[in-house]
């Protein structure tokens, strides 16, 4: 087309070349994007989902069913079916007798390095923290991955107090972390020397996230059983 | 390991003359991306704390370079000079985001410790400098050759950091325990100071070996 | 989930995860231009600009891929906004000043390939920063960068002039006052939390 007169319309065609590639290889991107999007995303989510199943198991000691509920705007628990997006989740955990062994909390907050997630589970019978899983964190390793790792802080949370108050809308005493083997009560955690800060995060995490979700658990307990 | 290379460098003498053998071959050793060219630094450093995660980006960016290569250089009379690296680039992301869900659908744990630096893989100099200066003057077999030997290169020089990190910082590999008990984590390796360290040390042995060869000529 | 203050973002970016020595973030131009101080200091001030605009426009996309629940075209949308951010300023400074064009020319190309911008992009996108987090991190984002170009540029202008064994001279020797410097900046760690 343009061999007639090459000088002329050299410039015109060359733009027009540049945007024909541009938008080809565009195309082929996309192409390829969007297929292994496809592709992976059942087995992206299905693993996701078994790595969740997992540390709800883990932090409900000797659970075999479990229930997923949400937090609605009316404070009341309601069941569904499947996890929803943006919604305060909680998964109740039951023995083969559909006896209520725990309710598994997913929380988050800020760690060191980066936003922290973490689900606990607590038992309204003992009234306490019973189990502790670190889902996400970008913790430095060697430091405070420690939170994930070390023994003598994770048994902080085999048997962490949670008790209310008498009116049963706060909590007795808030957690919190203290400094290495100053642990002098059931709701204190027992931090780690050489993770202050992850181990502090946790500590704030639960806190607040128990401070918020025992009282509205213990006031809903009837639907969960 | 190092019995292996050994191996390599020999049987790397004896084919020096056959030149696509010699295509990947120099990414191995001679052009190191890592030690000789200083290509890539970011991934390497942050990710090299232990040996399975050096393995890892290591595998994953050999695989981007790979497809990179050869997309680059079967589309390399047809992409306009003007606007090559900005294809390039375009090119690069795209296998950066399979691979980014490929490993998501291998193992989440994984990509758990992987974390953002396998979406940083599109910005690693190695992969827009071979797209520059090989690919896109080669034969798809010639920049398939390269892009091999430059990532396994690549790979095999994290997974020497990442092994000598992993060894002094937890005394393990592979999360196999080398060390008795007793031994004292040297913590500060798996740091970010322990990467700029162990890297250090490695390029001063390249440049003594180097040092070394001119002098005995 | 509580609120970070600003300013806490602003320490948390430049100090104790400093991008440079902590995520170990734009180390390529990182080890080519910071042999003199004021070649330093001038791709700094580049970076921490093309930073700021590239934060912005990376909450706009996010927000747009968001709406129309796209995730998997993040990364590319991104690489392309910060290659064409920087064509922009390219094209802006070369206009406005053509002295500082001179002395940033080579650089600014270079800044497309900085990890510290796409890395810069795609935490304040995890982290879930609103529009001014996200410029206050971008702003703490260059500092860090700036500062650590700036203690590497003098302490290397100093060497100059110190007798180092040949095998250390050049990239080693970086290297390894990047390694101390990393060191020393985590004694920041804990800034800031009660």
């Amino acid at each position: 087309m343009s061999k007639k007169n090459p000088i002329q319309k050299n410039a015109q065609t060359g733009s027009l070349k540049m945007l024909w590639s541009m938008a080809g290889i565009g195309l082929i991107c996309a192409f390829l994007i969007v297929m292994t999007y496809e592709g992976t995303l059942p087995r992206i989510e299905r693993l996701k989902a078994e790595a969740l199943e997992k540390a709800i198991f883990k932090v409900i000691p000797g659970m075999t069913k479990k229930r997923t509920f949400k937090l609605d705007e009316n404070n009341n628990f309601i069941e569904i079916s499947s996890d929803e997006k943006d919604a305060q989740l909680v998964y109740a955990g039951y023995d083969d007798n559909d006896k209520l062994l725990g309710i598994a909390v997913p929380a988050s907050g800020m760690g060191f390095a980066d936003i922290l997630h973490i689900l606990y589970g607590y038992d309204p019978n003992k009234q306490a923290v019973v189990g502790f899983y670190v889902l996400e964190s970008k913790e430095t390793p060697g430091l405070g991955d420690k939170i994930e790792k070390d023994e003598n802080f994770l048994a902080n949370f085999a048997a962490l107090d949670v008790a209310l108050s008498d009116g049963n809308t706060t909590l007795k005493n808030k957690v919190v972390t203290v400094k290495h083997g100053a642990k002098k009560n059931n709701w204190e955690i027992d931090g780690i020397t050489g993770a202050t800060i992850s181990s502090r995060a946790i500590g704030n995490i639960m806190g607040e996230s128990t401070e918020q979700m025992v009282p509205l658990i213990f006031k809903n307990i009837e639907v969960f059983k | 390991m190092s019995k292996q290379n050994k191996n390599k460098t020999g049987f790397f003498a004896n084919l020096e003359n056959s030149p696509s053998t010699d295509e990947f071959i120099k990414g191995l050793w001679r052009d190191n991306p890592v030690f000789v060219q200083v290509l890539g630094m970011c991934p390497v450093l942050a990710v090299s704390n232990t040996a399975i995660n050096a393995l890892a980006m290591g595998l994953a960016t050999a695989f981007v370079l790979l497809m990179s290569n050869i997309l680059v250089s079967s589309l390399r009379n047809f992409i306009p000079k003007q606007v090559r690296i900005a294809s390039y680039i375009l090119i690069i992301a795209t296998f950066v985001t399979m691979t980014d869900y490929a490993i998501q659908a291998i193992s989440v744990e994984l990509h758990k410790a992987l974390g953002a630096f396998i979406s940083l893989i599109v910005v690693n100099c190695l992969i827009l400098s071979r797209a520059e200066a090989f690919a896109s003057k080669n034969t798809i077999g010639k920049s398939m050759l390269d892009a091999l030997g430059m990532g396994l290169g690549f790979t095999f020089a994290l997974f020497c950091l990442g092994a000598v990190r992993e060894l002094m910082g937890n005394g393990s590999i592979f999360n196999i325990p080398i060390f008795p008990d007793n031994y004292q984590e040297w913590v500060v390796m798996i740091l970010p100071a322990g990467g700029f360290f162990t890297l250090a040390l490695w390029l001063l042995l390249f440049n003594a070996a180097k040092v070394n060869r001119t002098e005995v000529r | 989930m509580k609120e970070e203050p600003l300013w806490y973002i602003f320490i948390n970016a430049s100090l104790i995860n400093n991008f440079v020595l902590a995520y170990f973030l734009g180390i390529c131009p990182f080890l080519g231009v910071s042999g003199k101080m004021e070649t330093a200091t001038k791709m700094g001030g580049a970076v921490t600009f093309v930073m700021l605009v590239a934060s912005m426009c990376a909450y706009g996309i996010h927000a747009l891929l968001v709406a129309i629940d796209a995730p998997f075209l993040q990364l590319i949308s991104y690489i392309v906004v910060i290659a064409s951010t920087v064509q922009l300023v390219e094209m802006f400074v070369k206009k406005l000043s053509p002295a500082l064009f001179r002395a940033l020319g080579i650089f600014l190309p270079l800044i497309t390939t900085n990890c510290a911008i796409l890395g810069l992009a795609l935490f304040q996108t995890n982290k879930g920063y609103g529009l001014l987090e996200s410029f206050v991190y971008a702003l703490g984002a260059g500092a860090g960068f700036t500062l650590a170009l700036i203690l590497i540029a003098g302490l290397r202008e100093q060497l100059e002039f110190a007798e180092v064994p040949k095998i250390v001279k050049g990239t080693v020797l970086t290297l390894l006052i990047a390694g101390i410097l990393s060191l020393s900046f985590m004694g920041f760690a804990g800034l800031g939390s009660q």
